[in-house]
């Protein structure tokens, strides 16, 4: 499958995992995960932290791997899951939740799409020994999919909806993801926009300045939208 | 008479096909560009989703978890009767929208903008989207999903004449790198360009340019034509792959719709179709089949026609036949 493919380095991550088995997972590692995981994103941070209601359920029941995700999922009126195609949403908007949510929570590993600022990386993810996983694609969906094994239970599913909803998921050799921030707070990501930014200016020689400029706007091409 | 009861079957099962099976052009699209990519990671990240593909296909599933926001492209043949009219025609799309989000399943994305409502089944105010377009000396109705995703990888902006291409080349690449970083826009894509009309128009322009052409179409203006060319090439000599990782797998195909627009401006909007660029198009005729097929064919020498009146010639009816 894609670890054939590949000449990147490739892990398998027995769930739930401690910060002392993420020591060693470098920047741009594959990584395949197996055990519990749960789907939580600004739904439920503007619960769980904004309101105070906190957690509702213990680590033991859903797990420390937090999932930037609303799975393609319904339930059937026999009160059963059809969970289709899982893929991640973009991260950057729910940094202001989680310094608290860390607190609660206890996780010690967010997947998401796009990763989060280095800030982000160096206050919040290091000192509670956690990484960032990003999803691959992005829109892995299907291969996703079959890495689910079982839907273990919703919380907040009357008051949410079923977008924003916790999910809670057992998984099998699920992935691929990558190690987009490792327990040292390094960014794949920010390694990489550095060797493309490089490129950038010669892109835009020769060509004449706009007309008009727009208000707010950057001629900063290294800077970033997120 | 086109019997209702076909249409929303079609329809319904254009929901799922859009969902589930990635159009040809964009497969073939997205493997030219594999085989010369360099860099290591964006060539990884293209393998993964070629083997999604597959796995979306045998599995039934919806390719990508986030199966955007599921909307409609009418083309009605000028000689068309539906039964039960146009309204009925619309609440067919409604429902094959609901029910396809229940069956294929897809995400229920579609929430009110304030309040956050969500009813479940990606049917809401003004939701799905519905536009129509019409076609002489046919008898027949074509209807064309498509389910992009929304957050990221459009743009517009307000050149002026002064700005020339130069302008449309900087504000091409302002948007592809803003966008492209990280990956936020779900490239490699077909980059939709929409130049000039209103500005709703060339907004709408170029969404359709990117969603509803299809890898490896040119526009009949050969000057138009050249510029996409041109903005392929300059898209994948950014340095950028997918996800934003080093490489060269940027842009798909790059497709430009053109409108008039005021004498003094020269409006221009971007659009990304990613990833999943799921689209999926059927024919349904007066005895109630459908053929269904990937290229919605939407631009015709009639929706480009540019003088008062319309005279067919055998060629241009012939291209729709």
């Amino acid at each position: 499958m894609v670890s054939n493919a590949t000449k990147l380095k490739t892990a398998r991550l027995k769930l739930p995992a401690s910060t002392e088995d993420l020591r060693g997972l470098e920047i741009g590692t594959v990584v395949y995960l197996d055990g519990r995981i749960f789907t939580a994103r600004e739904g439920v941070y503007k619960k769980a932290v904004e309101e105070g209601a906190g957690m509702p359920a213990s680590e033991a029941d859903i797990g420390n791997v937090n999932f930037h995700c609303s799975p393609a999922a319904m339930i059937r009126d026999d009160g059963s899951y059809n969970m289709g195609s899982v893929t991640a949403t973009a991260s950057f908007r729910f940094n202001k939740w989680l310094e608290d949510w860390f607190k609660i929570s206890g996780c010690k590993i967010i997947i998401g799409k796009g990763g989060m600022s280095p800030e982000v990386y160096k206050e919040k993810f290091v000192p509670n020994g956690a990484i960032y996983l990003t999803t691959v694609g992005y829109g892995t969906g299907a291969l996703l999919g079959r890495g689910v094994k079982r839907v273990v239970d919703t919380h907040w599913r009357g008051e949410l909806g079923l977008a924003q909803c916790i999910w809670v998921i057992d998984v099998e050799n699920f992935g691929p993801f990558l190690v987009e921030s490792d327990l040292e707070g390094n960014s794949l990501f920010e390694r990489e926009n550095a060797k493309v930014a490089a490129n950038i200016g010669g892109l835009y020689e020769g060509l004449k300045p706009a007309i008009m400029k727009r208000y707010g706007e950057t001629d900063d091409r290294e800077e970033e939208v997120i | 008479m086109i019997p209702i009861s076909a249409l929303q079957s079609t329809a319904e099962d254009l929901m799922a096909k859009a969902a589930i099976e990635i159009p040809d052009d964009y497969l073939d699209g997205l493997r030219g560009l594999a085989n010369i990519e360099s860099g290591e990671l964006s060539a990884f990240v293209i393998q993964a989703m070629l083997e999604n593909y597959e796995a979306a296909k045998e599995d039934r599933s919806a390719m990508c978890g986030d199966t955007g926001v599921p909307r409609w492209y009418v083309k009605i043949g000028n000689e068309a009767r539906i039964e039960g009219g146009p309204i009925a025609l619309e609440a067919a799309l409604r429902r094959a929208t609901a029910s396809a989000t229940k069956d294929v399943p897809l995400r229920p994305n579609r929430v009110h903008p304030l309040w956050r409502t969500d009813h479940d089944n990606n049917v809401g105010l003004n939701a799905p989207e519905i536009e129509y377009s019409f076609h002489p000396d046919a008898d027949w109705i074509e209807l064309t999903t498509v389910h992009k995703g929304g957050l990221f990888g459009s743009d517009y902006r307000m050149l002026f004449p002064g700005d020339g291409i130069d302008g449309i080349k900087r504000f091409y690449l302002d948007t592809l790198i803003a966008f492209g970083k990280r990956g936020l826009a779900c490239q490699p894509a077909i980059v939709g360009v929409g130049l000039g009309g209103s500005k709703d128009i060339c907004m709408t322009l170029g969404k359709q340019a990117a969603c509803l052409r299809t890898v490896g179409s040119v526009n009949p203006d050969p000057g138009i034509a050249e510029l996409e060319a041109e903005l392929k090439e300059m898209g994948n000599t950014i340095g950028m792959g997918a996800m934003g990782f080093m490489g060269s797998s940027m842009v798909v195909d790059c497709h430009i719709e053109a409108g008039y627009c005021h004498t003094g401006g020269m409006p221009m909007s971007v659009h990304m179709f990613c990833l999943s660029s799921r689209r999926a198009c059927a024919q349904v005729t007066p005895d109630g089949k459908a053929a269904f097929r990937t290229d919605p064919e939407w631009f015709t020498d009639y929706s480009r026609r540019e003088t008062v009146e319309w005279f067919p010639t055998p060629q241009n009816l012939k291209q729709h036949a």
